[in-house]
């Protein structure tokens, strides 16, 4: 518990940032919508005639006049990349770090056992993207309220949900690579999120990389699949989950054994 | 009983071959680099044991193995009794240890940190802490990061000793401090010391170990070279005598490392100290230094002493 506890103190400022961040270019991005809307006809044409461009966004197969449409889109990019992003630094550090600062030495010279202590720092991590998740989807419904729309509860709890997955899914890939490194790893945190963003695009665009969508997590929070299908693609999500919890258990037998400089 | 005891610890590290050097038929990409090599060692209870040796001889890789910072290659080591690689969690319960260099997370006041050591111990040592700090005066309310290196080293000591350890492990333990709060530290050690507490700590200031230490251990390249009471080994310590005037020393035994100069002689003597105070007087010198030996030289003389054994 004192491990969870210290790390959340020592991430508390990199979360609220992050959250603050993602959930007001949410909310500027609801409040545009009554504004949109009555453009949107046109739009939607005009998304729909502009071919890969729009696919690469599932843009051609959702209605922005409605708030589910433009939302699964305008929304779910932010929440996408920003929670990706925070999600990825959150794993990517959590090990990594103790020997980046070299605090590991004081760290691991205390009574307590690795094993506690990579899933102290794992706990954390999913307490912090939990957190970060929850005042988003409370701070989208309340900016949803505010506009007077009337709120598709079952479509977008559908997609937080996805997005939640997906962080977890990126959190617990970095975190089995944050048992490997020595040095930091933003940049490689950072990268991978990225990465696995565009080869959902790539996805997205041509049918022959279709296979991409069982690679990145993304694949499982596109919008427009959610918002047709009704319902989340399983069989991605497990596979997704799948990557984590093992990426989880690489992480924790290096750690366990690793030589600490 | 020993609290500590190390056989044939060896451990090696792998080192990235530079690519110029990646030819012919030692085309290995990794080699193995001396880290430590059949290290034997045993510390009994009570004891305030010193290892010397000089910086990357292998103190360091000992301690972070006996903490279990670090996987051993081959041998075994044991704590308390207990091997080191069961029960590591227990172990470090009783262990106080004090890094060469202390480092905290940055942005965390002094008596934060404190209290997080403390609660990973699970024990409320906020007395012990606070009467710590007023003996080292260290400032609790500080941010860890603001500290200069002494101090951080201060707040470092206050983390291994506020819990009243059964051994400390202390690697380089007065490095940064001054030397006030050095003879305070080691009058601390000693009350520990005193009670009952065993101390292990590491250095490469001679001096130090031989003023505090009952028992030491010198180690070079990964090997302990000599392992004994420090009585015994400051008996067969050299002195560098430096004579200007004289050139010629003949008449003298137990002379190691002669170098003469244009007017006058240096060299190591480990023979009896009346025994150069009687040649000396017979001789007109112009001046005289006797100092003792640096530790490159001492190494030297466990060096080679070794090498005459074999």
């Amino acid at each position: 518990m004192t491990i969870f506890l210290h790390e959340l103190r020592q991430g508390k400022v990199s979360l609220a940032i992050w959250t603050a961040s993602i959930a007001l270019l949410l909310m500027i991005c609801v409040f545009l919508f009554p504004e949109m809307k009555d453009q949107m006809d046109s739009v939607s044409e005009m998304f729909a005639s502009m071919g890969s461009f729009s696919a690469a966004f599932g843009m051609d197969r959702v209605n922005f006049g409605e708030l589910t449409g433009f939302y699964s889109i305008e929304c779910g990019n932010i929440i996408g990349l920003g929670g990706a992003f925070f999600s990825a630094l959150c794993g990517i550090s959590s090990l990594a770090k103790e020997e980046s600062s070299h605090t590991a030495e004081f760290l691991l010279t205390h009574p307590v056992s690795r094993m506690r202590i990579l899933t102290a720092k794992l706990c954390s991590v999913i307490f912090q993207i939990t957190v970060l998740n929850l005042i988003v989807w409370g701070l989208s419904i309340l900016s949803m309220m505010a506009i007077g729309e009337e709120i598709p509860w079952k479509d977008i709890n559908l997609m937080h949900l996805a997005f939640y997955l997906m962080q977890l899914e990126i959190a617990g890939i970095c975190f089995g690579i944050s048992a490997f490194l020595r040095r930091g790893g933003l940049g490689v945190g950072l990268g991978m999120a990225i990465l696995m963003y565009f080869l959902n695009i790539i996805a997205n665009i041509s049918d022959s990389a279709e296979f991409l969508k069982y690679i990145t997590p993304f694949g499982y929070t596109e919008g427009a699949d959610i918002l047709t299908e009704g319902c989340l693609d399983t069989k991605l999500a497990a596979l997704g989950m799948l990557y984590g919890i093992i990426s989880i258990m690489i992480g924790y037998v290096k750690y366990l054994k690793k030589d600490i400089q | 009983m020993e609290i500590i005891k190390t056989q044939a610890l060896t451990k090696y590290y792998s080192r990235r071959v530079p690519k110029l050097l990646q030819t012919g038929r030692s085309s290995k990409k990794y080699a193995k680099s001396r880290g430590i090599v059949d290290l034997n060692l045993s510390v009994s209870e009570g004891d305030f044991f010193g290892f010397i040796g000089p910086n990357g001889a292998g103190k360091s890789t000992t301690i972070r193995i006996l903490l279990g910072l670090l996987s051993s290659d081959s041998g075994t080591a044991s704590i308390f009794g207990q091997d080191i690689k069961n029960g590591r969690t227990d172990l470090l319960t009783d262990i106080g240890y004090l890094p060469s260099e202390a480092i905290f997370y940055n942005g965390m006041k002094v008596r934060d940190v404190l209290k997080l050591s403390a609660s990973l111990r699970k024990k409320d040592c906020s007395a012990e802490a606070k009467r710590l700090c007023e003996r080292f005066q260290l400032d609790t309310s500080k941010k860890v990061d603001e500290l200069s290196f002494g101090n951080r080293k201060k707040v470092g000591i206050v983390c291994a000793l506020q819990h009243m350890p059964k051994l400390y492990i202390l690697d380089e333990p007065t490095s940064g401090l001054d030397p006030l709060m050095q003879r305070e530290f080691f009058a601390l050690l000693k009350e520990r010391n005193r009670d009952g507490a065993t101390i292990f700590l590491s250095s490469h200031i001679l001096s130090e170990i031989q003023r505090n230490c009952n028992r030491a251990a010198i180690i070079r390249e990964g090997h302990i070279i000599a392992c004994d009471s420090v009585e015994a080994l400051s008996k067969t310590n050299a002195k560098r005598i430096t004579i200007h005037g004289i050139a010629d020393a003949s008449g003298l035994e137990h002379l190691r490392d002669v170098q003469k100069s244009e007017d006058g002689i240096s060299f190591l003597y480990s023979g009896d100290i009346n025994a150069l105070i009687q040649w000396l007087s017979q001789n007109h010198i112009a001046d005289l230094s006797i100092a003792e030996p640096d530790l490159e030289e001492i190494f030297l003389h466990y060096y080679t002493e070794g090498g005459e054994e074999k």
